[in-house]
């Protein structure tokens, strides 16, 4: 664990991309090939099972810390990291060792198969010979989340560097389902041929927010429009006579969105079709808060399959007759596309999202004022030559995204952050008037400065009127423009509404109390967006 | 009631004075010479003698009065005496009795010897007022000697690749605790004029600093290499911080013991060095005055006070203004 601990060290210490990448290079060349599949393993998301509910974690830590529970669930909060928490809390250890990252990674998962109290002797065993460091890795491993600094992209560059191998061949073995159970170095990153595993995606391409004007694109003949759906981005699999459903986040959703089972009867074997995962109704898509209650579920009751039916709005297609065609132009994939979709029958879940037809930028700009009508964030532009890449690279796919709706509230509750921003008040609760009242009716915990958090962070402290637990009430004085990119009736939220990524877009520091925005003005809202 | 807690601070009626006052009074008795303890505007102070030359400098032309470590002073119907509390060099606990009984307000402290600061002393009283900035059990300090190791180690790694190490420390306290801390064979040891002036002050008082160049405007990094610069942390990033390019950045404080803060400070490395009490080191201090009641003022205080209550103490929270803006940077 200590090699694996110094690694971890290096790559925190730093907020510099070559270090970091140097360090995992390094480690790459250094570590036995467990160790080496398991690392790119936690750095692209592929965690152990998590083999222990973390209550008694809590509570094995508290004791061992000598402190009651409630104390350690008080602390928690503060620091925002479990595997943390419970590393700052034990006593130091009495014991040392240098065992592998794959060797307490089997510690780990032969938890399961103990008696409660072997799986607690094995814990407090592990905590009492590991430093630091070393603990509050081992329990991100128990605790199943290892988002540590390091995005795939790096740890992929890294590899890339370590190996010799390009850096877009490396993402797209990196892909799809394995475990370090199931691959090997060999059959991981050794094998030529990525596609060997029928199930794995292609990397996504991603495109940047356009901030310049569309004229400096050049020539409007050159571009393609099509809408911005707000859904799940998907990319649908058809190869072996089997489908596969993957989403942005590598998650495999294909028993999520069954209707999408019949793409097997429509559509060719060998074709990988990238799209959005939308809920649809007559003819439009319905609200983002009718696919919301399909996503968390692995399962899909009857009722709500009817409720909230899903189709595949397709706009790529990087794959034909088995053939990987990501390095064909955009126009030649698109036409593809169409050909394939064109004449599927009415009430196949796959369809096509149209292009929009412009003859001029100004004539875009006018279209794109309508986005919300057509149900959509804004436009998609993307070069008609441009090939499929991976990952977000600036250039020839832009989004578009029509200016957010924004209302002027009034901060009423704050409460302090986690992790990055535990010492802080980041979480703010606004409200509107409504007569002589402020109803509350959004929260929101993003888009200020730093500095700006630290100035109403010390605001806060003394201002407070009231403590419920974390939550402060404080003076109503301050007034924020919340932007959010669409709002909904809403039966759980109590003011009725919901809005969609509210975040705080300035601090009218200009505008009276009195002038905040009120609750007719949001129920006007309501009425026109929703 | 020996001690009260009004608008303007901690007041004594016996004596007719304020401790740490933040309102304009008549008298008030000043911990240590940190801004949100010491401020302008009263019309007579008393302090330390160890802790005056730092307040003079910061304050002006005051009317201060001092006194020894130990010394007694009666103040209209109060007795009156100073003891270390380790927080910084000259700051003091204040010990207050009337008629028989005793209350201690410690200002801020921290109770392990920094090697610098006049070592805390734990005072025997009936009420105790604590701060505890660090009164959460995930809050305990690497041991100074190993902290110590650590920053030594940071500085000859750089010094060997050529790069200069910056530490952003505050002014007062800290940055000499540092200082103190250092092996000055590694290299020069350079210091940011907010520092300087007060090791100027203090060198002059008799507390060992190691030697140091202040950074003057025509200062050419190139011409010290291998320096390690103790800077305010405001000047970490700023146009001052610029010549040292290639710089390595680090910052000393009890916060880092927190992995999220020290991403948020976004420096190359977080050194846990606080000049406050850590958990152990609260519970210690408490537990040793023989205290009944606590009075808990900055801090984690509703957490902290219920803890304190399930010992078995007669714990309140107090407000104060001691938690002002720069609070993380000089903790």
């Amino acid at each position: 664990m200590k090699r694996f601990a110094a690694l971890f060290t290096q790559i925190d210490q730093t907020t510099k991309t070559l270090p970091k990448v140097a360090a995992l290079k390094t480690y790459f060349e250094d570590v036995p090939e467990d160790d080496r599949l398991w690392c790119i393993a936690l750095f692209s998301g592929r965690r152990p099972k998590r083999t222990l509910t973390t209550p008694y974690l809590r509570g094995w830590a508290a004791e061992k810390a000598g402190i009651p529970l409630w104390l350690f669930e008080e602390a928690y909060p503060v620091v925002g990291d479990l595997a943390e928490t419970i590393a700052l809390v034990l006593p130091p250890p009495t014991q040392e060792s240098d065992h592998s990252l794959s060797h307490w990674i089997g510690v780990i998962k032969s938890l399961p198969s103990l008696e409660e109290a072997e799986r607690k002797e094995v814990v407090l065993a592990a905590w009492d010979e590991l430093d630091p460091t070393g603990r509050f890795l081992f329990n991100k491993l128990l605790t199943g989340g290892f988002r540590v600094g390091v995005s795939q992209k790096l740890m992929t560059r890294a590899l890339a560097q370590a190996t010799g191998q390009d850096e877009p061949v490396i993402t797209h073995k990196l892909m799809g389902s394995w475990t370090p159970e199931t691959a090997t170095w060999q059959s991981l990153i050794d094998e030529d041929d990525p596609a060997a595993d029928l199930s794995r995606p292609y990397p996504f391409y991603l495109a940047y927010q356009l901030d310049e004007e569309p004229e400096d694109l050049g020539v409007p003949a050159d571009w393609q429009a099509e809408w911005k759906w707000d859904g799940i981005r998907g990319q649908l699999i058809v190869r072996g006579g089997e489908h596969h459903l993957w989403s942005r986040g590598e998650e495999l959703m294909t028993d999520r969105f069954p209707e999408l089972a019949q793409a097997r009867d429509f559509l060719p074997e060998g074709t990988v079709i990238d799209g959005e995962v939308l809920a649809w109704a007559d003819g439009a898509p319905l609200p983002f808060a009718q696919l919301q209650k399909r996503i968390g579920r692995k399962s899909v009751p009857k009722k709500l399959l009817a409720e909230a039916p899903v189709v595949l709005h397709s706009y790529d297609l990087l794959e034909f007759a088995g053939e990987d065609i990501r390095d064909r132009p955009m126009a030649e994939r698109r036409a593809r596309l169409e050909a394939l979709i064109t004449d599927l029958p009415e009430g196949c879940p796959v369809q096509l999202s149209p292009t929009v037809p412009f003859a001029s930028w100004a004539d875009l700009a006018q279209t794109r004022e309508g986005s919300r009508d057509n149900h959509a964030e804004g436009l998609m532009l993307k070069r008609k030559d441009s090939p499929y890449l991976s990952g977000r690279k600036k250039g020839d796919w832009w989004k578009w995204k029509v200016d957010p709706l924004v209302i002027d509230a009034v901060m009423i509750y704050a409460q302090a952050g986690h992790g990055r921003r535990a010492n802080l008040f980041t979480d703010f609760t606004f409200a509107v008037w409504k007569g002589n009242d402020l109803v509350p009716f959004t929260k929101a915990y993003s888009g200020l400065t730093d500095a700006e958090f630290k100035e109403i962070t010390a605001w806060v402290k003394k201002n407070t009127l009231q403590r419920f637990g974390p939550v402060r009430q404080v003076t109503p004085h301050h007034v924020f423009e919340i932007a959010f990119e669409g709002i909904q009736a809403s039966s759980r939220h109590k003011s009725g509404v919901a809005l969609r990524f509210p975040r705080m877009s300035r601090w009218r520091k200009d505008k009276p109390l009195a002038e905040a925005n009120t609750f007719d003005d949001l129920t006007e809202m309501l009425e026109t967006y929703s | 009631m020996v001690l009260s807690f009004t608008e303007r601070g901690i007041y004594c009626a016996a004596g007719d004075f304020y401790i740490d006052p933040w309102r304009p009074v008549d008298r008030a008795l000043i911990t240590h010479g940190h801004a949100d303890h010491a401020r302008w505007g009263m019309k007579s102070y008393l302090s330390t003698d160890a802790a005056a030359p730092v307040i003079r400098m910061r304050l002006g032309d005051i009317n201060l009065e001092t006194i020894a470590y130990g010394e007694v002073r009666r103040i209209g119907d109060a007795d009156v005496s100073f003891f270390p509390a380790g927080h910084v060099p000259g700051s003091a606990q204040i010990r207050v009795e009337v008629g028989g009984e005793v209350w201690v307000a410690s200002g801020d402290y921290k109770v392990v010897d920094d090697g610098l600061s006049e070592a805390f002393e734990p005072v025997k009283c009936h009420a105790f007022i604590t701060e505890c900035t660090f009164g959460l059990p995930v809050f305990n300090w690497t041991p100074e000697p190993e902290v110590r190791a650590l920053l030594n180690a940071w500085w000859q790694s750089n010094a060997a690749l050529g790069r200069p190490s910056i530490i952003g420390a505050y002014s007062l306290g800290k940055a000499q605790r540092i200082l103190a801390a250092l092996d000055p064979a590694t290299g020069p040891i350079l210091t940011h004029s907010a520092v300087e002036n007060t090791n100027v002050v203090l060198r002059e008082q008799g507390y060992a600093l190691p030697d140091t160049i202040r950074v003057m405007p025509d200062l050419k990094a190139k011409d010290h290499p291998g320096a390690l610069i103790v800077a305010p942390p405001s000047a970490l990033g700023s146009t001052w911080s610029r010549r040292f390019t290639g710089a390595s950045t680090a910052f000393a404080s009890g916060w880092m013991a927190m992995r999220g803060v020290r991403r948020r400070r976004a420096v190359d490395r977080g050194f846990v060095m606080s000049d406050h009490a850590d958990w152990a080191g609260l519970n210690t201090a408490i537990a040793e005055t023989g205290a009944e009641r606590i009075f808990v003022t900055h801090g984690y205080t509703s957490v902290f006070r219920q803890w304190l209550e399930s010992q078995g103490y007669d714990a309140a929270i107090v407000e104060t203004e001691y938690d002002g803006d720069d609070a993380e940077d000089a903790a």
